[in-house]
This record gives structure tokens, C-alpha cells and sequence, in this order.
């Protein structure tokens, strides 16, 4: 009976975002064309400008558009993920969070239910993308397609679950902008998404390392060699061992005893 | 373990940072019991419920449900709770059926027992029939209503309302509290109300005064005034709370 509890309540908490995604269509179209202007205008603006030598996954020249496009699934999950952080800053200054809050199953899995919920919109943003992507000629083999599933699942919670700890320290919903600029940005741009690794190094040591040890970066990896049917093994130990880290600071943060949630509120 | 207290707060304090929210509530509630908590904005009344619905902890004090110890038995003890948050907590773009049955996915009730205890609770507040309309399109008082059906689904022993008549038109609010009081009546619900208005008490309730964190009074209504020597809520009120006013 215990655990059909569970089944119901993460099945609840995924059915309700999943509903809100699909009826707020305005969030569902912005999430798509940030990506698409880059792909589109950004991509193809660089593609003269940089040269690509053959790494890994790749076995061909490429062009940069088909470098680019994991690393846009994983701005796509990226920005998803601080998405969920922004409503649930929402959720709590509306209160509805109360409501998940005071229902009598523990923290952590109300929180990783609404992770999962989180990490499912982004899965189907992907793959709305991959699509449109496919028309634009960028086609990986069809096994990628599945392959890139799990490496979906486990990116999304991994960068949800960060969104997740931020949303436990932001008090207001202001603080967002802050997010945007102290996280989102200098994450996105010191990772692997635009650029290879030995393209930074050759600019800048330090560059390459912050690039290197940025969980972004080795979900954008373990994303790329996905979708070519490979394995990346270091890129998914990165990643998986973020998302402990991640999300297990999270669990603290939304404790009532040990976490921030006991510095907010009002008398 | 004593089952028959409802809800039974003991040597609760609370501060954030230093300043001093809660200062030694004690109180108890019983079963078909309406409750009212009667204090001014600032009083503490959010931040007791914060605690009573563990989204703080307590670290002095002690909190029980139905004999379930809030910090040691949480789980348990939540699944008693049924609350109404002074702040709407429904989704406005969802139906009124959708905010329910989300309700019922996180109390872990199928779907068969859910629709049922759905529909009953909808019908007893006259709501039934607009169970497929988004609550963007409901009115202040009807929402308020598919509120209380909703913190009664799970069929909780204790209620927790949060000035849950805030902003409402005066027949909508009396209608709540009056649907409050015969639940606590019928139901034997235990009821704690906090509210700033003295309208919303009724001659049998219990009344708590809390002032600046402290409890000025606890007792039936007559037990107050003849502490304070006074005629009305309002005249006692004014005594313990040195002056603070109440409408």
C-alpha cells in the first residue's frame, strides 16, 4: 500500500507539469527557439570562423551546426532546469508548495518527483528540437536517438537538482536575474557547448580548466557521444556523481531543520 | 499517547535570527472542537503554522497530532493535517477537478476512492457542478471553498485554517465560517481558525489570544471575558493586547 502511495504521488507530481507544459504554450515555444537561433543564426554565422579538427565522437569532418547541437540540448536542459528552480521560488512565494510540502511523504521524494517532473518537460523539449534539428539536415544515426535517452534523464536531473539547490537559497523571485548571470551564462559559456576543449586550451589554460571540471560541460559530452551510440564513461561518472552531489545539498536545503527554508517566511 | 487531544502544542518557541516570533505556546485542541486564534497581524499566527505544518522545524517545544510527534512521526502525523494556507494554493490554470485529483495522487488515493471522496466533498460546499471549470474563472469565496474541500479530502482529524476569509465579500465569509463550524460539529473535526475578526467567533468556540508570540488567553469564549472582565471579544482583546485592535 506504501509504495503504490509513492507510484501515485511522483505520478501526480509528473502529471501535473507535464499538463502545465503542454497548456502553456508560450514557455513551450520560447524554450524551443532560444536554441534555434543559435543553431540557426549563431551556428551558422561561425562556421567559416572556426575549424573543427576530427575528435571523438565524430569520425568525419564536421560541420559546426552538428558540433553545436548537444551542446543546445544541453542549454535547453540547463535553462529548463533553472526554470523549475524559478517556479518552484514561485510555488513557494504562491504557496502551492505548501502543498506539496505538507503532504505526509518524505522530503526527498517529493523533491525528486519534482525533479523527475522537471527532467520529463526537458526530455520532450529535446526531442522537439532533435526533430526540427533533422529537417535542418542535422541527423545523427537512429540508434542515437535512443541512446540519447538515458544521457537525457540523467543530465536533466543532474542540472535540475542544481536548480533545485539555488531555488532552496533564493528568498524572492527577483533573485532570478542573479541566476541568470551568475550560473546559466558562465556555465554555458566555459563548457564544451560551443567549443572544444582543445580549442580553449589554446587560449587559455585556466579556461580549459574550469571548462574541463564544469558539470555542464561533461553532461554536454555525455549527451554528444550519446547520440553517436557511444559511451562517454568519465563524462557520465562526472555527471552522475554532481547529480549526488547536487541533489543531496538540496535535501538539506529544504529540511526544516538543518536548511534554509528556517531563515524565510514571514510572523 | 493521548488520543483524544486533537492537536497539542507544548513550550513552543520559535525566533528568526533574534527575534523572538514564538514565545512558550501552549495549548490543546480536541476533537470537535472549533479553535479560533485571535491575534494581530505580526502576532505569530503564520509562523505556528509554519511549524504545526512543518515547513519549519521547532527546536524548543513540541508538537503533536493525534498523539504523533511532528519532528519524530512526521509522516504520520502530516496525514492527519488537512490545511488552508492564507494564500490561494491552487493552480489557476488547472480545472477544479485537476487541483483536486492532485491532491488525492499525493495522499496516495486510487482513482476509484478519489472521484468519490471528490465529489462528495464538492457537494456538500455546492461546487460539484463546476468541477471542470479552470479556478482562474472562479470567484475569491469559491475558491476558498474548493480550498476546504480539498484539505478535507484525505479526511484529515485536524483542520488548519490560516485566515482563510481574507478579501472576501462579507456573505461568502460568513458562509465559510458558519461551513467550519458545523464540520467541527458533525465531523468531529478538530479546528484551529487564526483570524484577526471577531465576527468569525462563535459563543461555544475556544478562543486563544495571541499577542507578540505569547498566549494572552485560552479558554471558552466566557472563560476570556471573565478573565478580563470585560463584556465583548473586542473589549477583551483590547486588555490583553495592551491597546491593539481587532475588527
Amino acid at each position: 500500500m506504501k509504495l503504490l502511495h509513492y507510484w501515485r504521488a511522483m505520478w501526480g507530481i509528473i502529471g501535473r507539469e507535464l499538463w502545465r507544459f503542454v497548456t502553456q504554450r508560450e514557455r513551450f515555444i520560447s524554450a524551443l527557439v532560444r536554441p534555434l537561433v543559435w543553431l540557426f543564426v549563431f551556428a551558422a554565422g561561425f562556421r567559416a570562423a572556426l575549424g573543427l579538427a576530427i575528435t571523438p565522437p565524430y569520425e568525419t569532418y564536421i560541420l559546426y551546426e552538428v558540433y553545436i547541437t548537444p551542446g543546445l540540448i544541453g542549454m535547453i536542459q540547463l535553462f529548463n532546469g533553472m526554470q523549475s528552480s524559478l517556479s518552484m521560488v514561485y510555488d513557494r512565494e504562491m504557496g502551492s508548495m505548501r502543498i506539496l510540502m505538507v503532504c505526509p511523504l518524505p522530503r526527498w521524494f517529493l523533491l525528486l518527483s519534482k525533479l523527475l517532473a522537471g527532467t520529463g518537460v526537458s526530455v520532450l523539449q529535446v526531442y522537439v528540437f532533435l526533430a526540427i534539428a533533422w529537417f535542418y539536415d542535422i541527423q545523427a544515426p537512429w540508434q542515437g536517438y535512443l541512446w540519447i535517452m538515458p544521457a537525457l534523464l540523467l543530465s536533466g536531473l543532474m542540472l535540475g537538482a542544481l536548480g533545485l539547490l539555488l531555488s532552496s537559497f533564493i528568498k524572492q523571485l527577483e533573485n532570478f536575474a542573479g541566476v541568470m548571470n551568475f550560473v546559466i551564462f558562465p556555465m554555458f559559456f566555459m563548457s564544451t557547448a560551443l567549443y572544444p576543449l582543445w580549442k580553449i586550451k589554446e587560449s587559455s589554460a585556466l579556461l580549459h580548466n574550469l571548462a574541463l571540471y564544469n558539470p555542464f560541460s561533461q553532461a554536454v559530452e555525455l549527451i554528444r557521444f550519446a547520440l553517436y551510440g557511444q559511451f562517454n564513461q568519465q563524462a557520465f561518472i562526472f555527471t552522475l556523481t554532481a547529480f549526488i552531489v547536487f541533489m543531496a545539498a538540496a535535501i538539506i536545503g529544504y529540511n526544516p531543520s538543518k536548511g534554509m527554508m528556517m531563515r524565510k517566511g514571514g510572523g | 499517547m493521548n488520543s483524544s487531544i486533537a492537536l497539542s502544542v507544548q513550550d513552543l518557541s520559535f525566533s528568526y535570527g533574534g527575534k523572538k516570533a514564538l514565545d512558550q505556546v501552549n495549548f490543546k485542541i480536541q476533537p470537535g472542537e472549533c479553535t479560533v486564534l485571535l491575534g494581530p497581524n505580526g502576532a505569530g499566527k503564520s509562523t505556528l503554522f509554519s511549524l504545526i505544518t512543518r515547513l519549519y522545524d521547532s527546536r524548543e517545544g513540541r508538537i503533536e497530532l493525534c498523539g504523533f510527534d511532528i519532528k519524530r512521526q512526521t509522516l504520520l502525523a502530516l496525514a492527519k493535517l488537512g490545511v488552508v494556507f492564507q494564500q490561494t494554493t491552487l493552480d489557476m490554470d488547472l480545472s477544479v477537478l485537476q487541483n483536486l485529483r492532485y491532491h488525492t495522487a499525493l495522499h496516495g488515493m486510487g482513482g476509484k476512492q478519489a472521484e468519490q471522496r471528490i465529489q462528495q466533498e464538492l457537494e456538500r460546499l455546492a461546487m460539484y457542478d463546476r468541477r471542470f471549470e479552470k479556478v482562474r474563472q472562479l470567484n475569491g469565496g469559491h475558491r476558498r471553498r474548493v480550498e476546504i474541500a480539498r484539505a478535507l479530502l484525505h479526511k484529515p482529524s485536524v483542520l488548519l485554517l490560516d485566515e482563510p476569509t481574507v478579501g472576501l465579500d462579507v456573505p461568502s465569509r460568513l458562509a465559510i465560517v458558519d461551513y467550519v463550524h458545523q464540520l467541527a460539529a458533525e465531523e468531529k473535526l478538530a479546528v484551529l481558525w487564526a483570524s484577526h475578526l471577531i465576527d468569525e467567533i462563535y459563543p461555544n468556540d475556544h478562543l486563544i489570544v495571541l499577542h507578540k508570540g505569547q498566549v494572552k488567553a485560552n479558554g471558552t469564549v466566557d472563560d476570556v471575558l471573565d478573565a478580563t472582565d470585560t463584556l465583548t471579544i473586542k473589549d477583551a482583546f483590547y486588555t490583553l493586547t495592551k491597546g491593539e485592535q481587532v475588527l
